[in-house]
């Protein structure tokens, strides 16, 4: 089990979010998590990225601890969140040069090259971010996401504000990343759009995982049908 | 709701009669002193609310440790309690300083190490509270408090003995005799006497504000809780 | 658009590159980024170099800045002006990180997070060093005293670290507040009071020519301050940009 979470548990103060989560990924699944506003699915993400820190319980990704192993979590890491991340003043390449020198990331040059290819952004390269729509800062944000090869991958509504062209894109990239043997954890609204990508779809509300299922336990029955049961139930 | 414990009625009822009992001494039992009169006087208060200040200090940089360490809500209802009570005693301390300066001095004021260190002091207080006031998240609050209080803690005595540097004309009654030092006076034994029961009294004041303090913000956190779960 | 899906995977067992580099690397990293950022923008360097010089003219009105006077109150002006026009830079600089979500970027660095402090912090030291650099030989000129004073010089570049290294702490927590911009200085002032106060009286006994037994003690001063200073930052860092 590459990501494995046991009786995970976050307080803001008195205000608990996530209440004795359990929740375990196989290398390779893609899963979906979904669940109504405020459920907690961003800051499950938060503590799996160590952006937040556990109140109790246990977290490992890619057999390191959290929060004690945190920086070597972090190497096996890629995220994207609704912010991009991104240095406005400096270029495409620029912003991803500074990154892949935190992760020390070997043939930096012609891994950028690459990268840049992928996310179709290989035109704009000197061209500062500050001056990207938001489709294109977000394809940025998810080559800087891949620049280190990372096993895990983890997308917080990563959909949010994109154009129907950027979405495609976005699309393609996942199943390309998934083809490729790396696990993905995604949060989203957009059901239909998930319903065509991932291996599991696992459902968050108050605070834990309600009911999971798989493509091939939906049969040819609907998400969104299944998603409004576990959160009736 | 949880009534006081009677170790706290206890501890309050004491600290009333402490006080009563060290007034008591310092207006019948105590000489007057040749030169300054009933003024000195105010000497044994402004002593013991600059100590009650310090101790207040040390116990919420330690209680600011001890929350970095175990993340116990409970140590940093414990250092907000410690700041915000010694900033008062210090305060008071302060303005006592100054009644006696003025008739002994002929100032209201002066810039000598001890007392631009008090007024260092009070501003790094007001700061962690302002700090604490600008934060909603508790844990992060509690957090920065800490790391505020510690390096706070840090700086004063930094800045005490660099401002040492200088000549002061802050009597120092404990300690180095220096002859430049004018406003300093011999303590007789009652005087000595005194001036302890004093600042014991005055510590046992401390403690009973301390643990009101504390409850207080317990019982708070609670009606927090309460309100959480039914809304 | 076509979209080539041929990203070649990187090694699987790519040899982890040992911690200390990996924590070089990350702090070379970050100042090459402010450094890069602040010459695109110029927008940390204009507004502290114009905040300090109109310092300075304030001071010209407000102090009769005549000769025997200017030898006394020299230092004290130049590191009043240095003081809040550290303030602004150390506030935006973080406020900048904040502001985008970069922060985050930042601390998913597989990296310990004090490698972030260090790198911030030498990249405020740079910007800080710029200005006073272009202010020294300023107020030398505008008040014909001489001010390249190699001893000076130290002493300036010794209060300037002590200075940043609890700026940048105490401006990671301010820029996570309500009130970020008005807190830094009022958390900064009180406690960097050793520094100041050590950096203009050694600045004072170099420029009226002391002997150095005057000044070598607040030299000392400045060097404990910063090494222990430097120190809790370091040790602290990750409880204030944590959640």
């Amino acid at each position: 089990m590459i990501i494995e979470v046991r009786k995970l548990v976050k307080r803001f103060g008195a205000k608990p979010v996530l209440r004795g989560l359990d929740f375990s990924v196989n290398e390779g699944e893609f899963v979906a998590l979904v669940g109504p506003n405020g459920a907690g699915k961003t800051t499950f993400l938060r503590v799996l990225a160590s952006l937040a820190r556990p109140t109790l319980g246990n977290v490992s990704i890619a057999g390191f601890q959290l929060p004690s192993q945190a920086s070597s979590v972090r190497r096996n890491l890629g995220v994207v969140s609704h912010l991009p991340l991104l240095y406005g003043d400096l270029t495409a390449q620029e912003n991803l040069q500074f990154y892949g020198k935190m992760y020390c990331v070997p043939e930096l040059h012609q891994r950028i090259k690459d990268v840049l290819d992928l996310v179709g952004l290989a035109t704009r390269r000197n061209d500062l971010v500050r001056t990207f729509s938001r489709g294109m800062q977000q394809r940025l944000a998810i080559g800087r996401a891949v620049l280190h090869d990372p096993v895990v991958l983890l997308f917080d509504e990563p959909y949010t504000g994109l154009d129907q062209e950027a979405c495609d894109m976005l699309d393609q990239i996942l199943r390309d990343v998934a083809g490729r043997g790396r696990t993905v954890v995604m949060t989203s609204h957009d059901l239909g759009r998930v319903q065509d990508l991932a291996s599991r779809f696992d459902v968050l509300t108050h605070g834990i995982i309600a009911a999971s299922t798989t493509p091939t336990g939906l049969g040819h029955g609907n998400l969104l049908d299944f998603y409004r049961q576990a959160l009736a139930g | 709701m949880k009534s006081q414990s009677p170790t706290l009625k206890i501890l309050t009822a004491l600290s009333v009669l402490l006080f009563l009992a060290a007034l008591v001494m310092v207006f019948f039992f105590t000489p007057l002193e040749e030169t300054m009169n009933y003024v000195q006087k105010v000497f044994y208060f402004h002593i013991s609310n600059a100590w009650v200040g310090m101790l207040g200090f040390m116990v919420a940089a330690v209680a600011g440790i001890a929350y970095l360490v175990s993340h116990n809500r409970k140590w940093d209802n414990l250092e907000m309690a410690a700041i915000e009570i010694s900033l008062v005693f210090f305060m008071i301390a302060i303005m006592l300083g100054s009644i006696w300066a003025r008739p002994v001095w002929n100032t209201w004021w002066t810039w000598d190490p001890r007392l631009t260190t008090a007024a260092i002091v009070e501003l790094i207080y007001l700061a962690c509270l302002l700090l604490r006031q600008g934060i909603d998240d508790p844990d992060r609050r509690a957090r920065f408090s800490a790391v505020y209080t510690l390096v706070g803690s840090l700086s004063v005595p930094i800045t005490f003995l660099s401002i040492r540097l200088f000549r002061t004309i802050h009597p120092v009654v404990i300690g180095n005799g220096s002859a430049n030092s004018q406003g300093s006076f011999a303590m007789s034994s009652p005087m000595l006497a005194t001036m302890l029961f004093c600042l014991f009294t005055f510590s046992v004041i401390f403690v009973t504000l301390l643990w009101h303090r504390v409850r207080l913000e317990n019982l708070m956190v609670k009606v927090e809780d309460r309100q959480m779960e039914i809304l | 658009m076509r979209v080539s899906t041929n990203i070649p995977t990187l090694p699987a067992k790519i040899s982890e590159p040992s911690r200390l580099s990996v924590f070089v690397k990350t702090i070379l990293a970050v100042v090459w980024k402010d450094l890069l950022t602040e010459m695109r923008s110029r927008e940390l360097l204009s507004a502290m170099l114009v905040f300090a010089l109109l310092v300075i003219l304030i001071f010209n009105f407000s102090l009769e800045l005549d000769l025997p006077t200017r030898r006394a109150v020299t230092s004290g002006v130049l590191w009043v002006t240095f003081a809040f026009a550290g303030t602004l830079g150390l506030n935006r600089s973080m406020a900048i990180e904040k502001d985008r979500g970069c922060l985050d970027g930042l601390l998913l660095a597989p990296v310990d997070r004090s490698a972030i402090y260090f790198g911030k912090t030498i990249s405020n030291l740079a910007f800080m060093l710029i200005v006073e650099t272009i202010i020294l030989p300023v107020y030398s000129l505008l008040y014909n005293t001489n001010l390249f004073n190699p001893g000076l010089i130290a002493v300036t570049i010794l209060g300037s670290i002590g200075y940043v290294a609890v700026g940048t702490l105490l401006a990671s927590m301010a820029v996570q507040t309500r009130t970020r911009d008005i807190l830094l200085p009022i958390l900064l002032f009180p406690v960097a009071i050793p520094v100041l106060l050590a950096s203009v009286k050694a600045s004072e006994g170099l420029l009226q020519g002391l002997a150095s037994t005057e000044i070598m003690p607040w030299v000392n001063l400045l060097l404990v301050y910063d090494v222990i200073f430097i120190a809790v930052a370091f040790m602290t860092f990750d409880s204030v940009v944590e959640e």
